[in-house]
Formats: structure tokens, sequence, C-alpha cells
């Protein structure tokens, strides 16, 4: 594995390598010191040019407990607005020797370019890329699920009595944006590679036209979903307020009804088997996607997905810059 | 003049003849032609001879984008692609909305001699879609303006393109369509379907072609005028115009090389190489436009030829700009997709590249006629193909001055060693050959 662009490219064995490398970084975070030696001397670069304050921190955070130099380039808006372009940023990137390189952009594909177009010989890590993908959130997320559903208690957290296991036999019910989500695409790809059984639901207007051949069930109906899956984990997508207010008079017609038809009430709460718990990529709309109820209840991993995201990124990061997969792969 | 006696080509692949080029005139084609005196031979042997070929739709981005094409340099390319004469679009800045404009790309065309350059005319004033430009001051002026299009803008106001079709019947013009529906494209990257949603580009449905296809042939029946679509990439597109044609609609409709050979497939790299709109559709839609060119439901081929200087693609896809070049591989894609796989012969490659463009355009008639059959006391014009020849495509060594090919590496059929226009080579032996002042005419 020489980059990180999209849980598409990440095989079986990779995947849960990277799983098992997470929890053992998160062992180590159980120490007084939490900083490990590993990356002493390599310089990592966090390139963003979309604001995230949760993934940038996530990312120098893990980062910083490996020891290595973070460098914070902020390049909010650049390259499309005419501002300097990728290319000279990357060249910029080069130049100062960065040993790694993570990626936020608003255009689907750039961490792809950024990696391929030969201008930089650096690892690539994708933290997000338009409407693609964002791999490290979706392996968070199984490494979040795989620690509550795959151990000896389902719904209790088990980082050790996991090592080498994958996801199968799990279904896992995604509610929301799809159309934008790149949480969604990422999880789809990941999930049906470790083998749960995903399904999406969300009113048609957020689904995107294709999404018939992507190795998941399709449904509109989040009461119906939950009733006949009894889902063991459920994923709120965050929904963006602009929305609403886009072309052709927004995707659905008021926040009322999406919260009605597809938001997470207690009594949809309710209607989980008793060991499933309730995820959100953050940042969260209370009252939108997600009630508070839910969203501070007991079932809620929400909290943990963010601790869980720095042992992921701190196994990523492991990965491609010290440690070997065994295949290249991406 | 010089004379060109070039012996033993084959005539749109037929048996091989002796043709006989004298003071700009096709003077005669046989096989029992004797070499006048004085006259250059041209070695025909196993060539398959031509009509020049008539690009519909160019962009040669002079006047204002002067960095990624010029008159001169796109039209050196067309002649080294076959092409005796291209149609240039009017997207350009200033936009070619009024008689100077026109009159300007016209006298560029002329004096660098490489083809007939005749430009075509924008429909909206600035192609703001608001008003009509001066349609008929265009049409009057030298340049002889018939094409008029808003080309890369849609005219997606209905009472616009309704004017627009109506006014140019006094001129027996053609309104050439862009057939892009605007709110359902809004910020589209690519086709909308399998690769766009699993790749997370902006969706550009083939609906949004169709629907202005279907209105456009609808309007162009109840005025009674000439309506051409440029660029038709969909299956759904193909069935509209066959639809049309079949109620006698005055429609014709053009296909580009890039939408015969290639798919969506191609943006799974984000290689903006393949950005181009309409964007590159599916197999199912690749196979349709090949049925359609077949069928005579699509009249032509023509280039969309579309240069971008490097910085306008070495970037993310979203940041890119739309279009690839054409003009010198159009022919060898035409070749590869419609007559090695035996769809059609070379006659009906002179008349999906030449002779119905020339018609569509009007400049088919008078003294500087274009798209002409290869015949005895016509216009010298062209075109010598050996078609066993095979090239990679290299950008770098292309004539254009852009290098937005999205053919690059690729191994095509087809060579163009030679382009006559009016009986003056513009290529030979495969190259370039600079007009003396004294030969243009």
């Amino acid at each position: 594995m020489k980059h990180l662009l999209s849980t598409a490219d990440l095989s079986r064995s990779e995947a849960v390598t990277i799983l098992d490398t997470a929890a053992q970084m998160a062992a180590t975070q159980e120490r007084a010191v939490k900083k490990l030696p590993t990356l002493r001397g390599r310089t990592v670069v966090n390139l963003f040019f979309e604001d995230s304050t949760r993934t940038r921190i996530s990312f120098e955070t893990a980062a910083k407990r490996l020891s290595a130099d973070v460098i914070n380039f902020s390049a909010k808006g650049s390259s499309v607005s005419k501002g300097e372009s990728l290319k000279d940023t990357a060249l910029t990137l080069k130049a100062m020797g960065a040993d790694a390189v993570i990626i936020r952009h608003q255009a689907s594909g750039a961490p792809h370019t950024l990696a391929h177009a030969g201008w930089l010989d650096a690892p690539v890590i994708n933290a997000g890329d338009g409407t693609h993908q964002h791999p490290t959130q979706a392996l968070l997320d199984a490494y979040t699920m795989r620690r509550h559903l795959k151990g000896e208690v389902r719904g209790a957290a088990d980082s050790k009595g996991v090592i080498g296991r994958d996801l199968s036999g799990l279904s896992v019910v995604l509610v929301g944006d799809v159309l934008h989500s790149r949480v969604a695409r990422a999880n789809v790809a990941l999930l049906h590679t470790l083998g749960a059984q995903v399904t999406l639901v969300a009113p048609p207007t957020l689904l995107p036209v294709g999404v018939d051949v992507w190795p998941c069930a399709v449904s509109y109906d989040l009461d119906a979903v939950l009733r006949e899956h009894q889902p063991d984990a459920l994923m709120m997508l965050r929904v963006q307020r602009e929305r609403m207010s886009s072309a052709g008079g927004g995707f659905f017609p008021s926040p009322l009804e999406y919260s009605r038809l597809y938001g997470l009430d207690q009594r949809r709460l309710d209607m989980l088997p008793g060991h499933a718990i309730v995820m959100h990529p953050g940042p969260m709309n209370r009252g939108l996607e997600i009630s508070a109820q839910a969203a501070d209840s007991p079932r809620s991993v929400i909290v943990e997905q963010v601790a869980n995201g720095v042992a992921v990124r701190m196994a990523v990061l492991y990965l491609l810059l010290a440690g070997t997969s065994g295949t290249e792969g991406a | 003049m010089t004379s060109y006696f070039i012996a033993g080509a084959s005539p749109l692949g037929g048996e091989p003849m002796n043709i006989v080029l004298t003071d700009g005139l096709i003077a005669g084609i046989g096989d029992d032609l004797a070499v006048p005196g004085g006259a250059a031979v041209v070695d025909g042997a196993g060539l398959v001879a031509l009509p020049g070929l008539v690009d519909l739709h160019t962009h040669l981005r002079e006047p204002g984008r002067e960095d990624a094409e010029t008159v001169a340099s796109g039209t050196r390319a067309a002649a080294a692609g076959g092409f005796t004469a291209v149609f240039a679009m009017a997207n350009t800045s200033p936009v070619q909305d009024t008689a100077g404009v026109v009159e300007q790309v016209w006298r560029l065309g002329h004096q660098a001699g490489w083809a007939d350059v005749f430009p075509i005319g924008a429909v909206s004033v600035g192609l703001g879609g608001e008003h009509l430009a001066e349609l008929g001051a265009m049409a009057d002026s030298a340049a002889r303006v018939r094409v008029f299009s808003d080309d890369g803008k849609c005219v997606w106001d209905p009472v616009l393109m309704r004017r627009a079709l109506e006014y140019v019947k006094a001129f027996d013009g053609v309104i050439a369509q862009h057939a892009q529906e605007p709110r359902l494209t809004d910020g589209a990257q690519m086709n909308e379907g399998v690769v766009s949603a699993e790749i997370g580009l902006a969706g550009w449905p083939a609906v949004a072609e169709e629907a202005i296809i279907a209105r456009d042939v609808l309007l162009a029946q109840h005025v009674g005028s000439r309506l051409h679509v440029c660029h038709l990439s969909t299956a759904g597109s193909v069935d509209l115009v066959r639809w049309a044609k079949a109620r006698g609609v005055e429609v014709t409709a053009e296909v580009t090389p890039h939408h015969l050979l290639l798919t969506d497939e191609y943006a799974r790299g984000y290689d903006p190489v393949f950005k181009v709109n309409p964007p590159l559709r599916t197999a199912e839609d690749v196979e349709a436009v090949r049925a359609g060119l077949v069928d005579g439901t699509i009249d032509i081929v023509a280039t969309d030829h579309a240069p971008h200087p490097r910085e306008d693609k070495d970037c993310e896809w979203a940041a890119a700009a739309f279009g690839m070049t054409g003009l010198e591989t159009a022919l060898s894609v035409v070749q590869q997709t419609m007559v090695d796989t035996g769809r059609m012969s070379w006659a009906d490659v002179a008349r999906v590249m030449s002779a119905a463009p020339a018609r569509i355009g009007r400049v088919s008639t008078g003294p500087r006629a274009q798209g002409r059959p290869l015949a005895a006391g016509e216009p010298a014009n062209v075109t010598l193909v050996d078609p066993a020849a095979r090239a990679t495509v290299d950008p770098g060594r292309q004539q254009t001055a852009s290098p937005n090919s999205p053919l690059r590496g690729l191994s095509l059929p087809g060579r163009v060693v030679a382009t006559f226009l009016r009986g003056r080579p513009t290529v030979l032996d495969g190259r370039p050959r600079q007009a003396d002042a004294q030969e243009v005419r």
C-alpha cells in the first residue's frame, strides 16, 4: 500500500491489518505517556483545501503521538478560485521534504491526482475528497463496529478479542444524504469488503443515479428497514442544510418532513435490537437527522468514534511510513 | 500554378486511378491519363483519395485565447488531419457576434492559407442567451455566415430559440444547437450514471441533452426551419433525431470522434484530458451513435476540436476545462471505429466528413465550393490517406498548439499523406507545407 486514496482499493487482509494495527495503537494510548517514537524526524503535512477542524486535529494528534513533525497547510478555496494550483502546492511540499501528505479537498479525485500526476513521491492519504471518499472515516467506523459487535459480548467494547476478525455477518444501515456523502461511499466499499451486509436508506432524491450496482441494498423506508433488518449498527449521515435550498427547490420539502421520515428519534431507537450501536460521522445536526435522545443514548458510540479516529489514523500513518503491509496496492 | 499528378490512388477506396490537379481544379481522373508537362508526381499507390474534409465544428480560439490556439495553428492542424475547410465556433473573445469579428476570423483564415475558414456566428449577443446577435449582418458580411451557434452554451430559452430558427430562414441559415439543459447540468462534471455515482463527480444526465433536442426538433417543425444538433452523444438523442427525420423535420446531427470511441469509464483515473462537454457516455451510447451514423440518422462527424493550454488540464478534475483536440485524429478514429469494422465504406466517410458538412454549412456551391465529388472540373480539394499506416498519438508532435488529446499513447490506423486545397498541397509527404505568398489565392 503506497497511498490511502479509497477504501475500494483495500483488500480484506489490508483492511483487517489496518484495524489490527489500530487496536495496537489504541492500547498504547491507555498508557500515561502516549507518545511513541516511531516517526521521529518524519514530516507529515496536513493539506486542507476545505475547512475541517475535526479531521485535521485528529490527523495532527495521530501524527504527533507517533512523534512526527506536523505542518498544517491551509489552502482553503485555493485552486478552484484561481489561487495557487494544486500542482504548485504539491511541488512546494515536495521541495520542503514532506514524507506524507494528508489532503482534504472539495474536488472529488484531487488526492488521486496528487498521488498519480508525478508531482510528488510521498504517500498521499485522502482525508476526504468532494463527494468521493473518506477512507479513514470508514476505517474508524469499521474499527468501532468491530470493537462493539465482534468481541465476546455483542454491544460491549473489546479491543483485543477481535484481532484478525472482519465484519462478516453484521447488518449495517446507513441513513441520509448518500448522494453527497463521501462517508457513505467509503463505508459501502469497506463494509462490503469486510463481509457486512449494508443497507442504504434515503429519500430517492438523495441517492445517486447508478446506486443500483453498488454492493448493498437500498430502501426509501427507514421504519421497514429497522423492523425487518434489525441492524447491528445504524449510522446516521449528516444532512447539510444547504441541501434544502439548492436547484429545484431543494432535495426534500422541509427539515420537519426529513426528520419525520428519516430522522433517528426515540421511537426508532426503541426498534433496534438490544446490542445495536448508533453512529454518526459528525458534526451532527441535532433535531434533523438525529434527536438529542438518540445522540446521547447509551447506544450511541459517536464520541468513541472520534477517539477511535486517532488510533486508526495512527495505524494508517504507521503502515504507510514505517511498516509494510506486504502488498503493493492503491 | 503547378500541376500535380497523383499516380494510382484509389478514389473513395475504389480502383486505383490517376488524378490530375491543374489550376486549382481536378483536371481529370482516370487510369489512362498522361503526366502533364511540368507536373509534380505524387505516388498514390496504396492511398485512398477523399474529397478534402470539412469540419463543421472547430474551436480556433482566436481572437482571445491565442495561448490555446490561433487560426494559423488550428488550420495547420486541420490540414494535417486532411481537412480543407473548418467552421470556426463563435465562442471567441470577443465573441463572433458581429460582422466585424467574423470578418476578422475569416481574414485570418485566408491569410494563414491552410484551410478555408468559415466563421460561425453567435446566436445571441455575447453568447448571453438573451438577445439575438445581428445575424443578418454576419450573413451579409464578407464571411458570408450561414451557421449560427452559441456552442459551449445552450440556447435554452425556447422563445429565443424559436426566433433564431425563424430569423435565419431569410438567408438559408441554420441554428447549430449545443443541447444542454442548464438547470439539469448545474456544476456537472461527467456523464451521470454508474461511474459518476462511484467516483463522486457531479452528473450530466443524458436527459439534459435529449430534452433540448426534443424541444428543438418540435420548434424546427413548427416554424419550418433548419436545425443542426451539435455533438450528439446519447442513445436517446439518436432515437429522437431518427423520429424527427421520419416526421420530415429538417434536422441534421453530428457526432464527434471521441463520442464514437471513448466511454465514461475513462473518467475513473480523474485525468482531466477526458473531461469534455457533452461528456463521454456509456458503451451503449457509443454503439448507438455508431449505428446512427451508419443508418444516416447522424449526418456528419465533426471534431469539436477544443484546444486548451497545458495548465487548464494539469489540475484536479473539477478545476479543469472541458474539451479535447481532435482535428489530427478524427479521420483515424473514424477509420478505426467505422471503416475497419466494416460498417462504413470510404465513400460513406467522404459523405459524413466532407459532402454533408459542406452542404449543411451551405458552402458546397460556387467556385470555392467545398465537399464536392472527386470529379473532373471540381475544385481540387483532395485528401490522400494511407489506411495501412499505423501510428501512436503523440500530442507533442501534433500541429495544434495544445496538448489535450485524449488519445495520446493510443495506436490508431490511417495517416494523412497529402492534403490539397484548390490544387495546392497544404500537406505533402505527411508534413504541413507552408504556402508561398503568391500561391494563396
